[in-house]
């Protein structure tokens, strides 16, 4: 689980983080933090689909359920499994 | 219950003049008038100093409270910060940050100061930026740190920034060339400034705006539009004293300075801002916590609460809530009955654009609503919809033609930067026509169709495909691109592009992915394409011109129409 959540914690910083400076762990809020934008939601669901071979149904990809590492992993995992 | 601003929409539009507006802001002809001393000064002067102008919640619960007095002083330091780095009325200074404090008083302190403001949109990509900043000649940037490595890779092909002025820099890091740190905190604060004499017709807001051709326009406003801008606050926002109003918008779009900033504040309202991402409990929290009374957001943020149920509004206290209202996209009916339904208050549609400043087509107080209809013109806007041939006004109930206004409202843009020839081209045997259709109904009530060009409105956003095509040619895979509108649940509408590969590249989820996030980081995320299909060939005429048309139509389920002039697909 935790290699699951290291790839998707550094996907999300080298593709969505701007301030360099700042730091990202498994608990931060990626959406309602304002790091991920809704528009841009979209594009780590394509990551997440190419990189495991699953489909995530859009009326699971809520603001809730990527607003954090630890939350998108069970995602994943709900999808993999 | 209490009484709305504006009475009865019949008796006000009966002899109705802008000078009412004027004679509330004790405004003359040819009287000194600037946006940023009405904002703060003016209501300090009217004994409301003390009273709190904005209450800021951050992420993670940072919070802050600023009164109008606290509004004055502080866009009074940025205004001589700003002099003491070179800046002159008139220069272009460009906001680009999140929604934090610095933002609101940089507007208001670079207004003081005669400058024009430009507020762009913090999640612009380098070329978006580029392009907007090269265009209006932007001498200084305001930022905060989080976006300086945008500017950073665009600073050294731009010829006219001279100033980037960083306000949270916590210096971990050293300065590079032409930045410079200013802290509102550590500056003395300025209580007496002499404030630029602009006048009516001196520009003020520079806001850009996506064209179906060619690069963004900016739209230039003057100081005057404080006019229109204060009165439909006061009569369709229905801003009253007491109330604690909110506006979603950023202040990179026109619905955030014009009712984020210059309606509230010109009526000394106190306004909230939330500077966190969306989450439909997150707001509710804050309508409870600071007992929001008017709300004013847009159809996509409507639609996505809607989605998230209503378990969530049951955990919450949001009786506070007295009047909703809604811009940026035709509000559907369903969202409209739901409203109603949830909050015991509809969300009234408002219809107004980049260009016109100020709302022109709404629903007011006490009017009856149409679920799905955007209203009637606001008092002393003459509008009507008018023939696509000699752009007469059409008379038969229902029929659809091009929206179209007499110009003079206020806060009509006075041209787009450096482009007169294309604002030329918006005007039609007299009429100003913002690109939209609509009909209007027996009741006088206007009825949105959709755009007259290929403009895709997103989220209440516009993009051009035009520019999403550019920017596409220049991925090293795309040989050529065609943008369109595909229909959306929760935006309307969002970017889908076609596109032919170059030999040696081949199709595929992976290379989907990198030009999607190629875009989103050259442009915005609003303009990256949701969907990207590969086609061996796009539809061309005999001339060689893409058929946007004929993707559009695929997408939409329309017909397809004539097809006479398309090339042989083979």
């Amino acid at each position: 689980m935790d290699d699951l959540k290291n790839v998707i914690l550094e996907y999300v910083i080298e593709e969505y983080l701007e301030d360099e400076d700042e730091e990202l762990t498994f608990d931060s809020p990626l959406i309602s933090g304002g790091i991920v934008d809704s528009f841009s939601m979209v594009s780590l669901k394509r990551f997440l689909e190419n990189s495991y071979k699953i489909s995530i149904p859009d009326e699971k990809a809520t603001p809730e359920a990527f607003d954090n590492v630890h939350k998108i992993a069970k995602l994943v995992e709900e999808y993999t499994s | 219950m209490l009484m709305s601003n504006i009475g009865s929409y019949d008796n006000r539009i009966k002899d109705f003049s802008w000078s009412i507006a004027e004679r509330e802001l004790d405004y003359q002809e040819g009287n000194e008038i600037n946006i940023g001393w009405y904002c703060t000064d003016r209501i300090c002067q009217m004994g409301k100093g003390d009273k709190t102008a904005l209450i800021w919640e951050g992420f993670g619960g940072k919070e802050k409270k600023l009164t109008f007095n606290d509004l004055r002083v502080s866009s009074n330091t940025i205004g001589k910060f700003l002099r003491e780095i070179g800046i002159e009325a008139e220069d272009r200074i460009c906001l680009f940050m999140d929604k934090i404090p610095e933002l609101y008083l940089s507007f208001l302190g670079g207004l003081k100061i005669g400058a024009i403001v430009q507020p762009l949109f913090s999640a612009f990509g380098e070329e978006s930026l580029f392009v907007r900043l090269e265009n209006a000649q932007t001498k200084a940037i305001i930022t905060n740190k989080k976006h300086v490595g945008k500017i950073r890779r665009i600073i050294e092909k731009s010829e006219f920034l001279e100033h980037i002025i960083i306000v949270d820099y916590d210096g971990k890091k050293p300065l590079k060339d032409r930045e410079i740190a200013f802290s509102l905190e550590n500056a003395e604060p300025v209580e007496e400034f002499q404030i630029h004499p602009t006048k009516a017709e001196s520009p003020s807001v520079l806001h850009y705006t996506s064209g179906t051709t060619g690069q963004p326009k900016g739209v230039k406003h003057v100081h005057y539009s404080l006019i229109s801008q204060y009165l439909t606050t006061k009569w369709v926002l229905d801003l009253q004293d007491d109330d604690i109003y909110w506006c979603t918008a950023d202040p990179g779009w026109v619905t955030g300075t014009s009712y984020g900033i210059i309606g509230p504040w010109s009526l000394g309202i106190t306004q909230c801002v939330l500077d966190s991402g969306f989450s439909a409990g997150a707001w509710y929290k804050f309508i409870q916590k600071h007992n929001v009374t008017v709300w004013y957001s847009a159809p996509t943020a409507i639609r996505a609460l809607m989605k998230a149920g209503e378990d969530v509004i049951k955990e919450h206290n949001l009786s506070s809530l007295r009047h909703l209202a809604s811009v940026g996209e035709p509000l559907n009916s369903e969202a409209v009955i739901w409203s109603k339904k949830v909050f015991g208050h509809a969300f009234l549609d408002t219809y107004w654009q980049t260009e016109t400043g100020s709302m022109m087509l709404t629903n007011y107080p006490g009017m009856k609503i149409k679920p799905g209809s955007m209203g009637k013109p606001f008092p002393g806007i003459t509008a009507t919809v008018v023939d696509n041939v000699k752009f007469e006004p059409i008379k038969e109930v229902g029929k659809i033609g091009l929206i179209a206004f007499k110009p003079g409202w206020p806060a009509m843009m006075r041209t787009y930067w450096d482009n007169e020839e294309v604002y030329q081209t918006k005007f039609k045997n007299g009429w100003y026509l913002p690109g939209d259709r609509s009909s209007i109904d027996n009741e006088g009530y206007y009825w949105f169709v959709g755009r007259d060009d290929d403009i895709i409105n997103t989220g209440g956003h516009l993009v051009s495909p035009f520019e999403v095509e550019s920017a596409l040619l220049e991925h090293e895979a795309i040989a050529e691109s065609a943008v369109v509108s595909k229909p959306d649940e929760i935006n309307m509408e969002v970017v889908k592009a076609f596109v032919t590969l170059k030999p040696g590249y081949e199709e595929g989820p992976d290379i989907e992915l990198k030009i999607m996030n190629f875009i989103r980081k050259k442009l915005s995320p609003l303009a990256m394409p949701q969907e990207i299909e590969f086609v061996k060939n796009l539809p061309k005429t005999r001339s060689g011109k893409i058929m946007r048309r004929l993707l559009h139509a695929k997408e939409w389920g329309e017909e397809i129409g004539d097809t006479s002039t398309l090339e042989d697909d083979e």
